[in-house]
């Protein structure tokens, strides 16, 4: 039973506090009134709207369907009334509004009807298409749509599986006490994965500070037909982060810029096997998630939790303290401040901009106290000394790194590989001058991003630019050839005329000789039409219409008269 | 002697046959400075610089008839930019051009559009969709926000509208470390 493990390069050993939340049993957070479902809480493009304001939903109906292959759908995680289809504060950094639909519960939670799917019989394809329809997307942390990772690719399998049970940030314990209580079914969705993938090595990765968990899963392994290697790894942070625990395991490191799935490994969260085998043989869409909600409550704990559920109604349900300095979403290593931190008096004036919902990717609730996160020390310069470097999972020079994006020197640090930071914090937890250095990495990388955005726009507009010049000559040129063509044609038509007899009066070869035609043709035509619209009633005239029509005569020749002679004031000028 | 005068006048010939031949087979075509030069340009088509377009613009930098600092959408940063390529000293930005402003598309007031066509024929990026007597719409994510659109327009229905940061666009902040008053 023992099995070679490697030892990736660096990691930290921050306390665990895992105790704390993981002492209790799953508890089901109770319904709240007001569901807000955002339609981007997956790596992608966010889901389409597909029902109105007004309109009565159930459990598990879909609400957003996805747009494209990397994306997932969206549904409602109670039923109840589509209340509004507006942009609400989500929980992310940015602390920016985006598009949610707001569910006001009914308090039956009618599910729509669900039915298991016959995963065995359906064609891959259209599998993981269905399980895109129905939401799933990794709750590991990164929420990459799952449907696009249950591809096995051109090579047609993947034959390394690794379930991720590591869970290595500490205060989280959602992924522990899943393992603990529901590890037949997670296997269960291992085995769909495993299916899908055709993988044949399969290594269940644990962090060795989850002794019951490590249990758990070793006795639902037991009962399964095909081997299921439960593997307990030594607990470093960030030992649970994919690439890590793909090096513990395998000793195989992910190179730059390539994917797991190249060198034959995959990797899947213990949640998102659960959430997948509810989807398989339950026929359940991904509608709610385990949250932990721990740090300064009265009573931490794992809740089974509907998307969209207010952060602040868990909060409240652990037993709020007083002395709350903030609210992280994730750990204290990776997690992010959350907008309802905020005091009272600084709240936002709209109570729904204070509140932000639980998303497919909120893993943890960490309550901030002074206490337990006393606010970081004073930021020094950087001295060299390279514990950042020691400690850096992915083998970066953080000091340099840092050193390029202060300077805005984005090329060098890209050089430098910024791109493979996977912002797990253990350089700013072991700095000794306490730099945020990973602020900078999140500034940097989203800074080239928005370069190379900016980049693609002045491409696409260069572009069309060029091809407007181009539009315009080639419509001049289009205009100028059709003229000719027509002036041909004319001429072609006249020559034609004149050799079919009536021969015009200088019937001699020539341009200017068939221009003159042209012209005595067209003064012939005009007067035709000046006597043919002469006045029709000028005959059988009474006498004082004859007189009329000579006074307006006579009228009108002096005007002529007068309009042949310069006026008098011109005259003098 | 005769035979030093010799050699020299070969290998003249020599290299100057084999400079002739590279010359033509390793022949650039168009002005790569002004490529170069075009590449930092913002690409908006504004035309505040004085020139018809970021090409032309580009050109007149290269063969030293322009200046680098008449391009208020680049901005300061543009300036740097071309001053680094250059190899000059970076000046401030030629107020007489305009000053740089937040990156802004157009919009069209639909009910007030007559459909005349006169901004679909400014456009420098086709970015007008639209026919004659029919409503016109701007294309936002192909707009440049070059405001060329607005003198031609006889009714004033078009407005620039900034571009709001939203979620996909968002950026990381610059760390901001709190200073501590000591005394």
């Amino acid at each position: 039973m023992s099995r070679e493990l490697f030892r990736f390069k660096g990691g930290v050993h921050p306390p665990d506090h895992k105790a704390e939340s993981s002492g209790r049993p799953i508890h089901a957070a109770p319904l709240p009134r007001q569901l807000t479902i955002p339609l981007r809480q997956h790596i992608g493009n966010p889901a389409k709207p597909v029902v109105k304001v007004g309109d009565h939903v159930r459990k598990g109906q879909l609400i957003g369907e996805a747009d494209g292959t990397i994306s997932a759908a969206v549904h409602a995680s109670s039923s109840g009334t589509v209340t509004a289809i507006e942009p609400r504060t989500l929980p992310h950094a940015s602390g920016l509004p985006d598009l949610c639909i707001v569910i006001d519960t009914d308090g039956r939670d009618e599910w729509v009807a669900r039915a298991p799917l016959d995963y065995r019989n359906l064609p891959p394809a259209e599998l993981r298409m269905t399980l895109r329809d129905m939401g799933l997307a990794g709750l590991g942390g990164a929420v990459f749509p799952s449907a696009v990772k249950l591809d096995p690719g051109a090579q047609g399998a993947c034959p390394t599986l690794i379930v991720n049970g590591g869970e290595c940030e500490p205060w989280i314990t959602c992924d522990d006490v899943l393992m603990r209580y529901r590890a037949d079914d997670i296997l269960r969705g291992v085995t769909v994965m495993r299916d899908l993938l055709g993988s044949t090595e399969i290594l269940v990765g644990i962090e060795d500070n989850k002794p019951e968990a490590i249990a758990a899963m070793r006795a639902a392994a037991a009962k399964l037909d095909y081997a299921v290697e439960v593997v307990p790894v030594p607990a470093v942070y960030p030992g649970g982060g994919a690439k890590q625990m793909i090096e513990t395991l395998t000793g195989k490191q992910v190179p730059t810029g390539r994917l797991s799935t190249d060198i034959g490994i995959q990797v899947f969260n213990v949640g998102t096997a659960y959430a997948l085998a509810r989807a398989v043989f339950h026929g359940e869409p991904m509608v709610s998630r385990l949250v932990t909600v721990t740090g300064h409550v009265l009573r931490p704990q794992n809740f089974e939790v509907l998307i969209g559920t207010p952060m602040r109604a868990l909060i409240e349900l652990a037993g709020d303290r007083d002395g709350v300095t903030g609210v992280l979403m994730g750990g204290p290593m990776m997690g992010v401040p959350m907008p309802l931190a905020a005091p009272a008096a600084e709240r936002a004036p709209r109570a729904e901009d204070a509140d932000v919902p639980v998303v497919k990717a909120t893993n943890c609730i960490l309550v901030q106290s002074r206490e337990l996160f006393p606010p970081p020390p004073p930021v020094l310069p950087c001295i060299r000394c390279t514990r950042c470097a020691d400690a850096c999972p992915a083998e970066l020079q953080p000091q340099d790194l840092y050193r390029f994006i202060k300077a805005g020197d984005f090329g060098r640090a890209q050089e430098y590989h910024l791109f493979d930071c996977i912002e797990c914090g253990c350089c700013s937890y072991v700095c000794p001058s306490h730099i945020p250095l990973v602020d900078y990495y999140r500034y940097g990388k989203s800074e080239i991003w928005a370069r190379e955005r900016e980049k693609r726009a002045a491409d696409l507009a260069r572009e069309r630019h060029e091809f407007r010049q181009f539009r315009l000559e080639r419509e001049k040129q289009e205009k100028a050839e059709k003229l000719a063509a027509k002036a041909a044609a004319k001429r072609a038509e006249l020559a034609a005329e004149a050799a079919a007899g009536t021969p015009p009066p200088a019937a001699a070869d020539g341009d200017a000789d068939a221009k003159k035609a042209l012209i005595a043709a067209a003064l012939a035509r005009a007067q035709a039409k000046k006597t043919q619209a002469a006045p029709k009633n000028t005959d059988d005239l009474s006498l004082g219409q004859q007189r009329e029509i000579e006074a307006i005569e006579a009228r009108r020749a002096k005007i002529r008269e007068l309009a042949r002679k310069p006026l008098a004031s011109e005259e003098d000028a | 002697m005769l035979s030093a005068i010799g050699v020299m006048v070969a290998l003249a010939l020599v290299i100057g046959l084999a400079l002739g031949w590279s010359a033509i087979r390793f022949r650039v075509e168009g002005n790569p400075l002004a490529e170069k030069i075009d590449a930092i340009l913002p690409q908006t088509q504004c035309g505040q610089c004085g020139f018809p377009g970021c090409k032309p613009y580009a050109e007149a930098i290269a063969k030293g008839e322009a200046d680098i600092n008449q391009c208020p959408p680049g901005g300061e940063d543009g300036v740097k930019k071309l001053a680094e390529l250059l190899g000059v000293e970076p000046k401030p930005l030629d107020e007489s051009h305009g000053a740089p402003k937040p990156r802004s598309v157009a919009l069209i007031d639909e009910q007030t559009c007559i459909g005349c066509t006169l901004c679909i024929q400014a456009c420098p990026v086709d970015a007008i969709v639209g026919a004659a007597k029919q409503m016109h719409t701007i294309v936002a994510d192909e707009c440049t926000g070059c405001e060329l659109c607005l003198p031609p327009c006889p009714v004033d229905c078009i407005a620039m509208v900034p571009v709001a940061e939203d979620l996909p666009h968002w950026k990381w902040k610059h760390p901001v470390i709190p200073l501590k008053r000591v005394a």
